[in-house]
């Protein structure tokens, strides 16, 4: 068994509207760093996982994602496992 | 006579105020159940209550979801008995598939505590039965996540089921967006699931159950749900 770093990106649905990034980006705009369009707020976790192999590390982080890390009425998710 | 659980989470806080109402102010006996018990059997209605079970740090409501008695909630809610949520206990229910929709961060970014006024939306919940119709309550509301989110289609599906039980509403009874306090979808304070057994509200009835805490109206969905209750046994 080997130890791998699973990243999940927690993400709000592109349809779900987002008070916390609305507010940063006001914030943008008063300290005229301008030139952003948009800011969506999400959540980043560094998970080290303890599986044989790649593929087993991802499915086992997926899992995590979509059980407990996210709401899936809310938000998307991706997974990556760093090599 | 009925009886009543009610929910103990690590990080609840008005599991005794549910009681209290329930038990020495409306005299039906009420039992605090720990969150590791797996049974609710013998009980006609379970209420999950406020506070911030297992933290609000990953999402409110997202670790309480896997609490063992959440599955004796679960079947519960498929018996048809009254499963009630209040603030961080309707959180639970949506985590758990039990309600339709999520909570976001109030529009505010803040923790909202303060009096405001609901419509009932219907009369046939467990909560609403003895109201009359259109009845406006005063009753506080305090979170951080209660800006209630549910996509279009659900949220037509919810409406046209009338499953909405209560709204934002101004002091006449109106919907203004003054009155929507956390920038809820269609001003939503509460909702059943399609059977109508399982309701969730974000205001808080066990803290508005006597004058002497500003108003008496949460009694009056206290002692709907003892009627309900009573119609059906």
């Amino acid at each position: 068994m080997t130890l791998m770093k699973a990243n999940v990106i927690v993400k709000l649905k592109s349809a779900v509207h987002d008070p916390q990034g609305e507010t940063i980006l006001r914030a943008l705009e008063q300290l005229e760093l301008g030139r952003v369009e948009s800011v969506r707020q999400g959540k980043f976790f560094e998970l080290t996982v303890d599986a044989s192999s790649k593929e087993e590390a991802k499915k086992i982080a997926r899992d995590i994602a979509l059980r407990v890390l996210s709401n899936p009425v809310l938000e998307v998710f991706q997974v990556e496992i760093e090599s | 006579m009925p009886r009543f659980a009610v929910c103990v989470f690590p990080g609840s806080n008005c599991e005794e105020d549910v009681q209290y109402a329930l038990q020495s102010v409306l005299g039906e006996p009420t039992d605090l159940v720990w969150h590791k018990d797996p049974s609710l059997e013998g009980y006609d209605a379970v209420i999950l209550p406020g506070g911030f079970a297992h933290g609000d740090y990953l999402r409110p409501g997202a670790v309480a979801r896997f609490s063992p008695i959440m599955t004796a909630v679960q079947k519960m809610a498929e018996e048809g008995k009254a499963v009630i949520g209040i603030c961080n206990g309707f959180q639970m229910l949506q985590e758990a598939g039990l309600l339709p929709g999520a909570m976001l961060r109030n529009q505010t970014l803040t923790y909202i505590c303060r009096y405001l006024y609901l419509r009932a939306e219907q009369l046939g919940s467990p909560l609403t039965v003895g109201l009359t119709e259109g009845e406006i309550l005063r009753i506080p509301i305090g979170h951080a996540d209660g800006n209630y989110y549910a996509d279009d289609e659900t949220l037509e599906t919810l409406e046209r089921n009338n499953q909405v039980v209560f709204r934002y509403v101004n002091a006449q009874g109106a919907r203004d967006d003054t009155a929507n306090p956390n920038g809820a979808a269609n001003a939503i304070a509460g909702v059943t699931n399609e059977r109508g057994n399982v309701l969730g509200l974000m205001p808080h009835p066990d803290r508005s159950y006597q004058e002497e805490l500003g108003t008496a109206d949460g009694r009056k969905l206290f002692e709907s749900l003892i009627a309900w209750i009573k119609e059906r046994n």
